[in-house]
């Protein structure tokens, strides 16, 4: 079924230098397991109320990020308005699965190839911007080979949890919610135009992401991934 | 083949105890607001903004103000072999067809040509925004619906095992549509033995400007090929003395369409596109006056009745609103009835058969039939998944449903004087999407019957003791059925099955068609229940646990089922049989939220 392509075997490079990842996601899904969660125990979590966008409040706040670049942009009307996007959360210091996650993003990035930064937009956002700092973050750019079409995210701690609660990256059990590791498996995808969106994981196949992308982005017709076309055969 | 998610196979010691035991701006008086407010609907961003988790109820509604048919209107046949394009095996994509496989045995039931006249049953519909009205406290709103020709909405399709069924589905929907859901389809068939191009599999969704990522081509429409053939097509060949081909234990009854779109299967459901496919044979006739001695008799025709339950979220503005953001989804906390809030049906004093169908996205039901001063009211419980139990349970005082889950009951309403009221009464009380959180009188009222007239001749109908007879596995087929565990665990923020996320490109299982397994399906997190759906094939339930302790598998689910409620901590372990055509499948938490967000896999059948 899977052949496997170039992508797939530059993936397994990637990943063969990252024993730590594997030792953090057991980590994570034990913490998971420590925490329980039982809708008939749990109290919601007071911030969803907090930050919900009220009466006619746009779904996006235009708070002010900071790239890697130390570039100063409107979360908003200059990351999102009328863009298809791909915006998941991480931190440098993360070490659950954050580098499986920006690895198997780094896949999504190079089947994107010219695409990226021209009809879809990745961006990853700091859930630790007092320590994340643009310079902080070009370096981890730097280190995952990242040149184009990617914008690493921090800003004012306010801001950025903001955000996080309106792109969905919250759990209705406040104990969950405070894990900042539980927000680095998701990557939102959408339309802003035309108000369409999707959430996948971060660690779903490279491909599974890309259609995903696809079915968001109107210039593309085939959903599927070019290296996979051989299943047709 | 992967056998990666196979135990050893030292699990498969027999298995001697298994198988073989048993209000607002009010409300819109004016026909000018409802149409100033409509064409607002779908493109207001406000109505996003105004989604939140812990979400106002809706505006609340004067009940049993409008009234369903007193009969389902199946639809009627539009003949596509005198359409321009006649239905064929390999994808009319020249003439806008999507990029499908080619049908499976299409030569075999038809030739090596297209659709001649008279071959198969052939019907038509289109996937279309229209204007609808929930309740008339509401305001007239866009849904997406299947529409057919004569304007029926989510028409109902009755069809015929022994007679093949084409169904064409045209996508009108708006390509530049704004807002929850996408105009891309994929039509579902809950849970015939469909071959896997007519499915509705997730990745086959189309429009004319997208094909999904397992169609070739993009599209305006698409054929289903319906064989309406018992499973056990192979083993149990079509012969003189079994004309329809298959194991006629194996048949089907009531089942459900829906889309399936990949990503976008809640918001599509809650856009509104599901209906009914109800198939008869010879013994579930659909005729109660039927002279064949084999016929059940069952009640029949306007007194066969489906009804859909969705729940559904309404702003104050009573626009339906579905949470892109929220990572749990929208529970619904109006419940609509074929499509309308608290409905009245007005029943003749006779017996009926009520198939009851959760259509989702996400509530569970334990639905009880109550007078006006709360007693329940007994009824007979025939069908768990649309099959026919192998004998019928009688006295029953509630039905259970998870999402997809259908039941069929008999209620005998000549036992109620005329002007009797009754009403379908909601007791599971559920306040997050995750699942139903206790039993809880009085409920919430979903439908109000009322016996209201004496039926034009007198009911000849009837409810035998035993149904349909069930083919269980042999004591040596269950020794040597490898066992496939699957667990389904929230991570990383969201849904997966074994640890890992749906890919539609990659098969997670591989069965080589006629093998059996057994499947045990595990929910060990605690939180949450799933409603788990294998396609195509149905499967019997072997054990049940809880907290790894074995429970009883009660009456109800003895039958054969393809969708499996797992509660919080429980476990079922199942007996399934792949069967007759090839290619790809799924298995999906039916909670669609659930599913959108990765809980879902890819398994084949490999020939």
């Amino acid at each position: 079924m899977n052949k496997n392509n170039d992508p797939v075997n530059s993936r397994r490079e990637i990943l063969a230098g990252m024993g730590l990842a594997a030792l953090g996601l057991i980590g994570l899904s034990s913490a998971w397991q420590k925490l329980g969660f039982n809708d008939n125990t749990s109290t919601l979590n007071p911030n969803i109320s907090k930050y919900k966008p009220t009466g006619d409040a746009a779904p996006f706040p235009d708070v002010t990020l900071y790239t890697h670049d130390g570039e100063a942009v409107k979360f908003y009307d200059d990351l999102i308005r009328n863009k298809v996007v791909a915006i998941n959360m991480m931190y440098s210091q993360c070490s659950g699965i954050c580098p499986k996650s920006t690895a198997n993003l780094l896949q999504v990035r190079k089947l994107l190839g010219e695409r990226a930064g021209r009809d879809v937009f990745m961006y990853s956002i700091t859930l630790d911007p007092v320590r994340d700092t643009p310079r902080l973050l070009k370096q981890y750019a730097e280190r995952y080979g990242i040149e184009s079409g990617w914008k690493f995210l921090t800003g004012a701690t306010e801001d950025i949890e903001l955000v996080r609660y309106r792109l969905g990256f919250y759990d209705r059990d406040e104990d969950i919610d405070n894990v900042k590791e539980n927000h680095t498996g998701m990557v939102r995808i959408g339309n802003d135009e035309r108000n369409r969106w999707s959430m996948a994981p971060t660690l779903a196949d490279p491909e599974q992401i890309m259609s995903t992308i696809n079915h968001l982005d109107p210039k593309a017709v085939h959903t599927y991934v070019n290296t996979l076309q051989s299943m047709y055969a | 083949m992967k056998f990666d998610e196979y135990e050893s196979n030292q699990g498969n010691a027999i298995d001697s105890e298994s198988p073989c035991n048993e209000s607002r701006r009010a409300f819109f008086k004016t026909t000018g607001a409802t149409i100033l407010a409509a064409p607002a609907i779908l493109t207001s961003r406000k109505s996003m903004a105004q989604q939140a988790l812990e979400l106002p109820p809706s505006p609340p509604t004067r009940p049993w103000r409008k009234e369903l048919p007193e009969a389902i209107e199946p639809l009627e046949q539009t003949d596509l072999s005198n359409d321009p394009f006649p239905p064929q095996g390999n994808p009319n994509i020249a003439n806008g067809e999507c990029g499908r496989n080619d049908h499976q045995r299409w030569a075999h039931f038809f030739g090596d040509h297209p659709l001649l006249p008279d071959q198969a049953d052939t019907y038509e519909f289109r996937v279309q925004e229209i204007d609808h009205e929930f309740h008339p406290d509401y305001v007239k709103q866009r849904v997406w619906n299947y529409v057919a020709e004569n304007n029926a909405i989510n028409p109902t399709i009755h069809a015929r095992y022994g007679r093949p069924v084409i169904l064409r589905q045209h996508n009108d929907l708006p390509l530049d549509h704004s807002g929850f859901g996408t105009p891309e389809v994929s039509l579902h068939l809950h849970n015939l033995h469909t071959p896997s191009e007519s499915d509705g599999f997730p990745g086959d969704y189309f429009s004319a400007a997208k094909a999904g990522p397992t169609l070739t081509a993009p599209g305006r429409w698409k054929d289903h090929f319906y064989p309406n053939v018992y499973a056990g097509y192979d083993e149990f060949p079509k012969s003189a003395k079994n004309p329809v081909g298959g194991d006629y234990r194996e048949a089907l009854g009531t089942l459900w369409y829906h889309d399936h779109c990949l990503d976008f299967t809640a918001a599509n459901a809650t856009r509104g596109m599901a209906g009914f496919y109800i198939l008869y044979d010879e013994l579930d006739s659909g005729d109660e006056h039927d002279p064949n001695p084999k016929a059940l008799r069952l009640p029949s025709h306007d007194y066969d009745y489906t009804l859909a339950f969705q729940d559904k979220r309404f702003d104050a503005d009573t626009i339906q609103i579905h949470d892109q953001f929220d990572p749990e989804g929208t529970l619904g906390d109006k419940v609509t009835v074929n499509g309308v809030i608290e409905p009245v049906l007005k029943v003749a004093s006779r017996k009926y058969r009520l198939r009851f169908l959760n259509a989702g996205p996400t509530r569970f039901y334990r639905f009880h039939l109550m007078t006006p001063n709360n007693v329940s009211q007994p009824f007979t419980h025939i069908a768990n998944d649309g099959n026919l139990l192998p004998r019928r349970l009688l006295n029953r005082k509630n039905v259970q449903l998870g999402v997809a889950e259908r039941a069929d009951i008999v209620v005998d309403f000549s036992k109620y004087p005329l002007g009797t009221e009754l009403y379908l009464v909601n007791r599971w009380e559920q306040t997050s999407t995750r699942g139903p959180k206790r039993i809880k009188g009085p409920g919430m009222k979903v439908l109000k019957i009322i016996v209201d007239r004496v039926p034009d001749e007198p009911d000849v109908s009837q409810v035998p003791f035993k149904l349909r007879p069930i083919r269980r596995p042999t004591t040596a087929e269950l020794a040597i059925a490898p066992v496939r565990k699957w667990r389904f665990v929230r991570k990383n923020g969201m849904w997966a099955i074994n640890g890992k996320f749906m890919n539609a490109l990659s098969s997670r299982a591989n069965m080589a068609k006629g093998s059996f397994e057994i499947w045990e399906l595990d929910n060990p997190s605690g939180g949450w229940s799933h409603p788990v759906h294998i396609h195509f094939e149905e499967g019997l339930i072997l054990n049940r646990y809880v907290s790894d302790e074995e429970v009883r598998v009660p009456g109800f689910e003895k039958g054969r089922k393809d969708v499996y409620r797992l509660g919080p901590n429980e476990k079922i372990r199942l007996f399934m049989r792949f069967r007759d055509f090839t290619g790809k499948y799924v298995m999906h938490c039916h909670n669609m939220v659930h599913e959108d967000h990765a809980m879902m896999i890819r398994w084949d059948i490999v020939g």
